[in-house]
């Protein structure tokens, strides 16, 4: 093959570096284990910078043409042949400070955004950590097809090689793809675009006619190395990223950065193939499988499919509906008061949180009433549906956060069953993922979604802003309407507070 | 290393992350992602290489730009990355044993 004999102690260590992030998910099994996890990626990522500047140190460009020419059919990554007294005379020290101080300035962004980010605000932020890598992805591929020969895919005559081009051409699709859908998904989770859907007619006829463009200009890519190819597939792979996610709507973007985060993984190991570098592969496919993973949880916890959630509008007849069918049914008002007499009598209260919770910040005031109440002797337990919140996980962050021990927090199949022996179920910004109809309404959009039991506890206090709106889903929900709820209409927050205040 | 070597560590790695993600906590999905994201800033070799090498020929000054480009994109993710998994990770906490039980 005409590719370049790689330094086998560099693939050594892009093979340790491969491991290292291996051990890095592998410590996410449980919080105890998890902070070393995270520590072993930083060692895996130090490694694989490492090795790639101490095996491609920057040349000064003019002595490297002379020792090509002395040597040829070398390129840079076996420059070593023309001696270890040019490597270190005629290193481009200018080259290596400019590396230096793009890492630096990306450090001090990373680190500054890191540090600063409201917690509430990770779905945001994941959006936009994804779409960064879409990018990188993308600025690679197309720095490695201008300048094929410094990647050691180029062959004697300065072509690129056939199965580089298929694994740059999908690598620069994957990685676009990511970017733009990146950026829709970003805008929709902090709020500068609505998160309703947006319904272009015949969108999916347009969809499969952009995807099959793509597939068809790759596979041509192989004949045609010309610029034009490689420049439509980008721009194309732009436009369906940003087509795909604009018609998603809010309560399926826990699907959607799932996605997201499997096809930035996707994109390195594309890049990876092309570079024959086994540390970037290891890692596409475990960030590859692991969005994957995420996604079908998601979807499982919605009971949809993914094809629909991907096809996009839900939620989007929720507004059109709204008028017609309202019938009024009685419902029962409570006060802060009430709600605190009611928590103080009982024996077990389990609290179960929803976006609207994120919404209202309201989960320090929620831990300060958890823990007034457990003074009072009242078992406090934490109920999190897989798609409560924006993001796999939301809720348990915003939890930990305001410093709920994580074993208090409890998944959804393995607390439901106790909902039957609770006193109080406390509805904190939740709605679609408590509605019984998903368990007896087969014509409800929600109907075959596992939901929380919340109807089976002896009350229900069921925090919400108003009566008037409705869940994501845009479903009417049996447990206001229920004698033993109790409605408590106010900002969670604010209501949350008053209930501490009368607790004393 | 020829392609068969690569897609069989591919494969392989595949199925290693397939076992990994599952015996991952729930609780832990937010960071998780925000590991995930930092991990897969790897791409940040490729950025390098194009980045490190001198500009020979006129697309390779273009080349180089782009790879540093990249390279600072790929920094933030690595930076923020880890540090927000860090941040994350340090809230869980386990219950304290003197106020499990009153």
């Amino acid at each position: 093959m005409e590719h370049v004999a790689v330094n086998p102690w560099a693939s050594l260590a892009y093979l340790i570096a491969g491991v290292c992030f291996i051990l890095a998910l592998r410590g996410l099994s449980s919080p105890a284990t998890s902070q070393r996890g995270n520590r072993y990626g930083m060692i895996g990522m130090t490694i694989a910078v490492v090795t790639t500047l101490l095996t491609h140190v920057p040349m000064i460009a003019a002595q490297m043409q002379a020792c090509i020419t002395e040597a040829p059919g070398s390129t840079i990554s076996s420059l070593p042949i023309c001696g270890p007294t040019f490597l270190t005379t005629h290193i481009a020290w200018i080259t290596v400070l400019e590396i230096l101080a793009a890492i630096g300035i990306g450090a001090v962004i990373g680190l500054v955004t890191a540090k600063r980010i409201a917690m509430t605000d990770m779905p945001q932020l994941v959006a936009a950590f994804h779409s960064l890598v879409g990018l990188a992805a993308v600025l690679v591929a197309a720095a490695a097809f201008l300048n094929p020969v410094a990647f050691g895919i180029a062959d004697a005559a300065g072509q690129i090689l056939t199965v580089s081009r298929i694994e740059m051409g999908l690598g620069i699709a994957i990685g676009a793809i990511t970017f733009s859908g990146s950026v829709i998904a970003f805008l929709k989770l902090n709020g500068n675009m609505g998160g309703k859907p947006i319904m272009l007619p015949g969108r999916h006829v347009i969809n499969l006619a952009v995807l099959a463009a793509i597939i068809g200009l790759v596979a041509y890519f192989t004949q045609d190395q010309s610029a034009w190819v490689f420049w439509t597939i980008t721009a194309l792979s732009f436009a369906i990223g940003f087509l795909l996610i604009i018609p998603i709507g809010g309560a399926d973007m826990p699907v959607v950065v799932s996605m997201l985060n499997s096809y930035s993984g996707w994109a390195a190991a594309a890049m990876g193939f092309t570079l024959h570098n086994s540390a970037m592969i290891i890692t596409g496919a475990l960030v590859g499988s692991s969005g994957a993973i995420l996604s079908y949880i998601m979807c499982k916890a919605m009971n949809r499919s993914f094809i629909s959630v991907i096809a996009g509008g839900f939620g989007a007849e929720a507004a059109t509906g709204d008028g017609e069918a309202k019938e009024q049914r009685p419902w029962k008002r409570g006060s802060a008061e009430d709600a605190a007499f009611l928590l103080q009598q009982a024996e077990q209260v389990i609290i179960v949180p929803g976006y609207g919770m994120a919404v209202a910040q309201a989960q320090h005031a929620l831990r300060e009433m958890g823990d007034k109440l457990k003074e009072h002797g009242v078992r406090v337990k934490y109920a999190i549906h897989p798609v409560a919140g924006r993001m796999p996980g939301h809720m348990n962050v915003l939890l930990a956060e305001a410093n709920v021990p994580y074993d208090d927090v409890f998944e959804l199949e393995d607390i439901n069953g106790e909902f039957a022996q609770t006193d109080v179920a406390f509805v904190i910004g939740a709605n679609d993922v408590t509605n019984p109809a998903a368990k007896t309404d087969k014509t409800s959009p929600i109907y075959g979604m596992p939901v929380l039991d919340v109807e089976k506890a002896k009350t229900v206090l069921f925090i919400k802003r108003s009566m008037g709106g409705v869940g994501y889903a845009g479903v009417d929900n049996d447990v206001f309407y229920m004698d033993n709820t109790m409605m408590l209409l106010a900002d969670a927050k604010k209501m949350v507070e008053e209930i501490v205040k009368s607790l004393d | 290393m020829d392609f068969i070597s690569i897609l069989s560590i591919f494969v392989m790695a595949c199925f290693v992350g397939y076992y990994v993600v599952w015996s991952v906590t729930p609780a832990l999905h937010t960071p998780l992602m925000a590991v995930t994201n930092a991990i897969s800033s790897v791409i940040i070799v490729g950025a390098l290489i194009a980045a490190a090498a001198a500009g020979i020929g006129g697309t390779g000054a273009t080349s180089k730009w782009l790879g540093l480009l990249a390279v600072v994109l790929a920094s933030v993710n690595i930076f923020g990355g880890f540090a927000v998994t860090a941040r994350m990770l340090a809230m869980y906490k386990k219950k304290p044993a003197a106020a499990a039980k009153h």
